[in-house]
């Protein structure tokens, strides 16, 4: 079951689309732009009519799993499912057809959702003040960490070490990486929770913050929360909070109330923005009054009934995207937050907490908890059990999907051997846990008597296992007109010289 | 290929196997390492001439899943990189002793060689971190 | 409730399996002094009421359906084929997870090989990757691209770059300590000038062509001025553009990046849009983001998976080419869906009818008493007019009579109060611009002169 490339279903002079005529005297276009300035040859895109175009994506859609079609237990993913009415809310053309240059008295509603989006999660997350710039939750923290930056900086302080501990999140020491920051890792301990002696002997005057997700990516709540903030604080550091667990604790607890300073929320995980398989999301950044006045620039706000743009802040970190946010996403963002309220969000982190420990309950016998105990939204259980059977974690996720199931998030945390990272999410009802369940017990049982079934899976997805390795080596990143499939040269980064040296 | 160390090879504990050839050292990664990584996919080598301590960076490895650092196992100057790996990074885990070798280098003090590990103590070193 | 599936009596069942007597149990780990009681904010409404809430706050905005615009600087108000919606509203597209597990997400993974392929030809580059943020932090990391291949750790922006673009890079550069060189410009910059402006120093060139008041630079001539330096050139560009005019792979930028807004997406106040970034072949290993390949499945049939992942912040952690996690793949499905309807004639033929449309007005502008063209500089879709009265008072006069004008670059440069930036897309009709010419006469320096007094005097 495969699809053709829509270049090799074009036909040379089919049309799809339809322009108004034109209505003013046309030109040459040589007498408006000179030939210099003009294209040679024109781009090599595909002519189809409209149901060939039409036919062909759905086709493409049909290869998908998704949120809608079945179950993704992706750990640290919260893929939930996402209202329908957040997509009907935000088609108004109210929503849809304002441009970002208007002035601000044509923009009201949009200035005042915002603003209210703001209180919204500041009340959520126990903060004083939001951005809803970030277009991303690896954004929010760039954007968390040029705050940070700031802050020290402003104090005539040079913190130059993120501290995050060996569970954390890639982004993590990535965007410690992009302000020139250097990671310190903090270990584990054998309750699963972050080292704090080890976290005690890290920090110095060169902390800029500990970057810390709660509940951890092994699902588990760091209990000593507060004293970490405490040591990190009496250094001069800051406290960061990864928001991509915040599903676990809505109505339970609040980072703002922990001890964090700084925190980002992704609205595509906790607040029901759909992935569009893989972006775009939202990752809105939090911060405690006294860092207010470093939000980027502008900053949605009320002054005397009235919405406004408020630029004028001498001590922001700037711009960190164009515009104002992933706007479309924070529309969606805020009707489900309305439509869920307090009583709702409380009940959807109680339900996530819930389905999570009962499907390590049902099984933790065959897959082991990598650090026992009740765990919150998400739980890491270890397939290190199928490999003296020749299966990897990687075969089961694959041989998930002829049971028809998204596999979990494998092999992460990091620490974790042959780790699978479970997050069921609030909305999945008992009888599709239980059909989860049964599904990696059978899987299990298969391992023991033909693991053969397991490490070629999958059998029943649209293409079998795929060659990464081949793809990797031998790049092919776009289809060229002609069949002329020459792989891209990739000569090795280090190697080529600066040009004109 | 695990567990296979041969014995005229000495190792590194960060997974180089070395080998005498005259004046100059042949040095790769080991079939222990070559199976942690999984299918290699590209390398980044050294030029020639470039002088290097030992245990210090001199490229990187990649394969589909994971991305390590190459150290140089002692201290020396580059002779050559395998320019075959390339075009077929794959030989890395095909032959990591024989086609999938990195580098020729010629050792500052040919006599570090005798500081590296035999085979039977490589092979317990990869034990106690399985 | 309606996204909460469990009754009581299943809730009760799966806390038996866990062997607890509560949900509370299950917080046990929460420490006492942290829990926080019920969440500080409205309790839930029905999904009619939300539905109600949302449309009142919408109608609150003036939007471009029922109003002519001229807005552009960044953000285009194209029309968006129906079928583009009918794909991207699929929900197998929009509630599919990023496609690691790629036997289930051939969808996704075609679709972005197809998108890669589409934003190649257009910039004439040779590799694009799956799609960025937006422009503005494109451009960060098309300087991040710079800086690592040239070793460097200075980039000069031309003045024409878009100001938002500007202060983007400005909050990037700065948080690594990397510097920022400004090459001021008036409408465009003469090649021997950058030239001059340079040295070695430099690690890459921002030039955005068309530049930010809509002129086009003489890019070949730039390009060849800043390759002289060892740097390299990143173009920033309206993509739509690179339908008629000369790509960037044609004259040998190293990478080119825009907003692809104007491809199906709608203006949104903002966002999200579309961060395009194509690059010349060398430089593959330095792009961030996802990318999509091909391959084969084990039995041999053409796949996609993403490739090159090693780049990447879950793989290399702090060494990565960049943090970045997301693409904006929906958008980028839009774009993808948008410009196979419109296709190889299609693209240019909309091309062309928003610079027939531009340079109509802008003819029938100029023979308005006290309006100018800005610069004599070729443009696409989009001028700089001068005015006799300030920018900001063209704009509310044009709003009192019902229509959005344009950019007031008085906002932007305190030089330039009299500039209004002017956008025409297919979306505007003779009529509107012929509307928008007639109410700009009535708005002669005299009458100009009593709206101001009357604006300012609190009368309207």
């Amino acid at each position: 079951m495969t699809e053709p490339l829509i270049f090799e279903l074009s036909s040379p002079g089919r049309k799809a689309y339809s322009l108004p005529a034109l209505d003013v005297p046309e030109v040459p276009l040589t007498e408006l732009i000179p030939e210099p300035y003009l294209r040679k040859t024109p781009a090599q895109l595909p002519e189809l009519s409209e149901p060939d175009v039409v036919r062909h994506f759905t086709h493409l859609s049909k290869l998908n799993y998704s949120i809608d079609s079945g179950f993704y237990p992706l750990g640290s993913c919260t893929m939930k499912y996402n209202p329908k009415i957040n997509e009907v809310a935000v088609s108004q053309p109210g929503w849809k057809d304002i441009h970002p240059l208007q002035a601000q008295s044509t923009v009201q509603g949009a200035l005042r959702l915002m603003v209210e989006l703001q209180e919204l999660l500041a009340a959520i997350s126990g903060m004083d003040a939001f951005t809803l710039q970030p277009a991303a939750g690896a954004h929010g923290e760039l954007t968390g960490l040029f705050i940070i930056q700031a802050y020290h900086r402003a104090r005539g302080e040079m913190r130059d070490q993120i501290i995050a501990p060996n569970s954390s999140h890639g982004t993590n020491p990535a965007s410690a990486a992009m302000i020139g920051a250097q990671l310190v890792t903090v270990g584990t301990d054998e309750r699963g929770r972050v080292n704090i002696e080890e976290l005690r002997s890290l920090v110095n005057e060169r902390t800029a913050a500990l970057m810390l997700t709660n509940p951890s990516t092994l699902g588990l709540f760091e209990e000593d929360v507060v004293e970490m903030a405490d040591i990190v604080h009496r250094a001069g550091g800051l406290m960061y909070y990864d928001g991509a667990n915040m599903n676990a604790i809505m109505g339970v607890a609040r980072p703002g109330d922990m001890g964090f300073d700084v925190v980002h929320l992704n609205l595509h995980k906790t607040f029901t923005t759909p992935h569009g398989g893989g972006g775009p999301g939202a990752g809105p950044v939090g911060v405690k009054q006294f860092l207010a006045g470093y939000l980027p620039v502008p900053v949605p706000t009320r002054r005397d009934g009235v919405y406004i743009l408020d630029a004028d802040r001498p001590e922001s970190i700037g711009k960190v995207r164009s515009f104002y946010g992933n706007f479309g996403m924070l529309v969606r963002a805020f009707t489900y937050i309305r439509r869920m309220g307090s009583d709702g969000l409380g009940q959807v982190s109680r339900d996530a907490v819930l389905a999570a420990n009962y499907v390590r309950a049902r099984l933790n016998d065959l897959y082991p908890q990598a650090y026992p105990g009740t765990n919150m939204h998400e739980v890491v259980l270890s397939g290190r059990g199928l490999r003296e059977h020749g299966v990897r974690t990687l075969d089961l996720a694959k041989r998930l999907m002829d049971y028809g199931f998204h596999s979990p998030t494998v092999y992460f945390p990091l620490i974790v051997d042959e780790a699978l990272m479970i997050e069921p999410t609030e909305t999945e009802n008992k009888d599709t846990l239980d059909a989860f369940v049964d599904a990696m017990r059978a899987i299990a049982a298969e391992a023991e008597v033909n693991p053969e079934v397991v490490t070629s899976a999958p059998h029943s997805a649209p293409v079998g296992r795929l060659d990464e390795a081949r793809a990797a080596r031998k790049p092919n990143l776009r289809w060229r007109p002609g069949g002329d499939q020459e792989p891209a040269q990739v000569p090795p980064a280090g190697e080529e010289k600066p040009l004109g040296v | 290929m695990a567990g296979d160390y041969p014995d005229d090879l000495r190792y590194t504990t960060s997974d180089e196997w070395v080998r005498r050839e005259g004046d100059e050292m042949v040095s790769g990664i080991t079939s222990f390492a070559a199976e942690q990584l999984g299918d290699v996919v590209y390398l980044q080598l050294p030029e020639s001439g470039n002088h290097y301590d030992a245990g210090q960076t001199y490229g990187e490895i990649e394969s589909v899943k994971a991305v390590s650092d190459l150290y140089f196992p002692l201290a020396g100057t580059v002779a050559a990189a395998n320019a075959d790996l390339d075009q077929n990074p794959g030989l890395v885990n095909e032959e990591p002793y024989g086609l999938g070798w990195m580098l020729r280098f010629r050792p500052d003090n040919p006599g570090d060689y005798d500081s590296l590990l035999s085979a039977q103590d490589y092979e317990q070193s990869t034990k106690d971190r399985h | 409730m309606s996204y909460l599936p469990h009754t009581p009596e299943e809730r009760d069942e799966m806390l038996r399996a866990i062997g607890v007597e509560s949900v509370d149990d299950l917080f046990s780990n929460v420490p006492e002094g942290l829990r926080s009681g019920p969440l500080p904010i409205p309790q839930g409404i029905s999904e009619m009421e939300v539905l109600r809430l949302l449309q009142s706050l919408a109608s609150e905005n003036l939007n471009l359906d029922t109003h002519p615009g001229f807005l552009g600087g960044g953000a285009y108000h194209h029309y968006i084929p129906a079928a583009v919606g009918a794909i991207t509203g699929r929900s197998e597209f929009y509630t599919s997870y990023t496609p690691y597990q790629a036997e289930v997400s051939q969808g996704t993974l075609q679709a972005m090989y197809e998108y890669q392929t589409m934003v190649a030809e257009l910039t004439g580059l040779d590799i694009s990757n799956a799609s960025l943020y937006d422009a503005a932090t494109a451009i960060t990391e098309a300087c991040t691209i710079a800086i690592n291949q040239t070793r460097r750790e200075r980039v000069a922006v031309l003045g024409g770059l878009n100001p938002e673009y500007r202060k983007v890079i400005e909050t990037y550069m700065h948080a690594q300590d990397f510097e920022v060189l400004d090459i001021p410009e008036t409408w465009t910059l003469d090649p021997a000038d950058l030239e001059a402006a340079l040295d070695d120093t430099i690690a890459g060139v921002i030039v955005q062509s068309p530049n930010f008041w809509g002129a086009l630079e003489r890019m070949p001539q730039l390009t060849d001025a800043a390759h002289a330096h060892g740097a390299l050139v990143i173009v920033v560009g309206n993509p739509l553009s690179y339908a008629l005019l000369t790509p960037p792979g044609e004259y040998s930028a190293d990478v080119a990046v825009g907003c692809g807004q104007p491809f199906g997406i709608p203006l949104s106040y903002g966002g999200p849009y579309l961060g395009i970034m194509a690059t010349r072949a060398g430089l593959e290993r330095r792009l961030p983001g996802r990318i999509a390949g091909e391959t084969v499945d084990n039995t041999g049939k053409r796949g996609f998976v993403l490739t090159l992942q090693a780049r990447e912040q879950h793989i290399r952690r702090e060494k990565a080419t960049s943090n970045i996690c997301t693409n904006h793949q929906l958008m980028a499905l839009a774009a993808t869906v948008y410009l196979s309807l419109m296709g190889k004639q299609g693209i240019r033929d909309l091309a062309n009818q928003c610079v027939q449309r531009a340079h109509y007005a802008a003819g029938r502008l100029v023979e308005i008493p006290g309006f100018s063209l800005a610069f004599e500089a070729p443009f696409f879709n989009e001028f700089t007019l001068r005015a006799p009265v300030p920018a900001a008072e063209v704009n509310r006069f044009l709003l009192s009579r019902g229509i959005v004008g344009g950019v007031d670059l008085g906002t932007v440069s305190g030089d330039m109060g009299d500039c209004l930036l002017l956008a025409f897309t297919e979306m505007n009709s003779r009529q509107q611009i012929d509307d928008l010419v007639t109410t700009l006469h009535q708005l002669q320096p005299q009458t100009a002169a009593e709206f101001v007094a009357g604006a300012t005097g609190g009368a309207s």
